[in-house]
């Protein structure tokens, strides 16, 4: 790796300084997962790097009864997943990042740096933009709080602006009824970054299977990750029946924009994202 | 600019003067001579490059040697002690899971974190942790088996 300069800021405030004082020549090291491989491959060449894994209060999962749920961007992959009571309340979550990558890189893999990150096959991010996640950012201005949806700007690109760092996801409780799932198709294995990702979360009447909200959010099938709305507007309000599954899997396909990479083409990315929808939405309504 | 740093690897204090762009990968195999450690992909998805850090399976070759300072690493040559080797070591050896070997550091420092997790572990389980180390020679049938001879072994002896 090219030679930088190395700070462990101590806390949130001398991270933003920090990073207002460098700006551009500066890079955010958490898990390092990724930056260490883009580090390697010259992908960045940042003469300063900091290393924000020993912030205080940057890893939690805190469960406010009221409000939802607040994950500090810290935490690890396997923290989610071996959380209890994330399991207990919003099982999609750990569902959906116990399938990132492997084992080892799971132990280090921060959910701040997933998103950072912001490549568009990110396996964190359908789920949470399912549940209406938010993002909290603090930066020399102040704290802002935006929908996730709104995060992400292009592939590998996201809204940070110079000096701010994630801090928190912030997820809504969901109501009643709601289930969801992370499907995910890498090719080999979950061990692969994904060629289609697909997150449903809805909130289907058990008895009648009315769908009273539905989101679907794919991933890797366009510069970020998106919601398939004209699919979503399909089937809310409706009861699913597998013929609707069928149309409505028809119509996220044609929604999707993916490109032709060395992974795999568009036209495959858009059949799996038609599979994906059926198989997912078979099983939230099982 | 080079700092000098202490790395506790295997119950040791090392002492080592690093740039902070090095991974701990190669100040293990540069600096100390702890060449057990493998370099395959250096890219974190081949597995060769295993170490424990507090107990937990990192890959090494991703890992800044600055930021694992003042942490306990376990490598591959802290497994055995003298010439004893360790249980899933002695399985490695009996069930003749290894041809090059050189993925086989990677797999028993993978394997030791994920006994100590799940002591008794389904063949699946077993597969679901290693998806992350790569056996080029072996098909891997064999290291699924020394893994549960060896998590019998380490039950038996508990």
């Amino acid at each position: 790796m090219r030679d930088f300069e190395y700070f462990e800021p101590a806390s949130v405030k001398e991270a933003i300084s920090l990073l207002a004082k460098y700006k551009k020549e500066a890079k955010i090291l958490a898990g390092g997962t990724d930056l260490a491989v883009n580090l390697k491959h010259d992908v960045i060449r940042p003469n300063y790097i900091i290393n924000i894994g020993a912030i205080p209060d940057l890893n939690h999962i805190d469960f406010d009864h009221g409000k939802g749920l607040r994950i500090g961007a810290l935490t690890t992959m396997r923290a989610l997943i071996e959380s209890t009571e994330l399991r207990k309340t919003c099982p999609v979550i750990p569902q959906a990042v116990s399938q990132l990558g492997n084992p080892a890189i799971r132990n280090v893999a921060t959910l701040g740096g997933n998103l950072c990150n912001a490549s568009p096959a990110a396996d964190s991010a359908p789920v949470l933009i399912g549940l209406s996640a938010k993002a909290k950012i603090v930066g020399p201005d102040g704290v802002r709080v935006i929908p996730l949806e709104d995060f992400f700007s292009g592939p590998h690109s996201n809204v940070l602006k110079v000096g701010e760092i994630l801090t928190e996801i912030q997820v809504p409780l969901p109501p009643a009824n709601t289930k969801g799932v992370y499907l995910k198709y890498g090719g080999r294995g979950v061990a692969d970054l994904a060629i289609v990702g697909v997150a449903i979360v809805a909130n289907i009447e058990a008895k009648n299977k009315v769908c009273n909200d539905i989101k679907i959010v794919l991933g890797s099938v366009a510069p970020t990750p998106m919601r398939a709305k004209k699919a979503e507007e399909s089937i809310k309000g409706q009861v699913i029946t597998k013929a609707l599954i069928d149309e409505s899997a028809q119509i996220a396909a044609n929604e999707a924009r993916p490109i032709t990479d060395n992974r795999s083409s568009a036209g495959y990315r858009k059949t799996l994202v038609n599979v994906y929808v059926k198989r997912a939405l078979t099983e939230l309504i099982a | 600019m080079k700092q000098d740093i202490t790395l506790k690897i295997n119950g040791e204090s090392y002492e080592v003067r690093v740039k902070p762009s090095e991974t701990l990968l190669e100040v293990l195999r540069d600096k100390l001579g702890l060449t057990g450690t493998k370099e395959g992909c250096d890219t974190g998805k081949c597995g060769a490059c295993t170490v424990l850090i507090e107990g937990k399976a990192v890959r090494s070759c991703l890992t800044l040697a600055i930021a694992a300072r003042d942490k306990e690493i376990t490598t591959i040559e802290g497994l055995a002690h003298g010439k004893e080797l360790h249980p899933i070591q002695q399985a490695f050896v009996e069930h003749g899971a290894l041809q090059c070997g050189f993925c086989t550091p990677g797999m028993i420092m993978i394997s030791k974190a994920f006994l100590e997790d799940n002591p008794d572990p389904t063949e699946k389980e077993i597969r679901e942790a290693l998806v992350g180390n790569i056996c080029r020679c072996t098909g891997y049938v064999k290291i699924v088996e020394a893994i549960q001879a060896s998590a019998k072994e380490m039950r038996r002896a508990n």
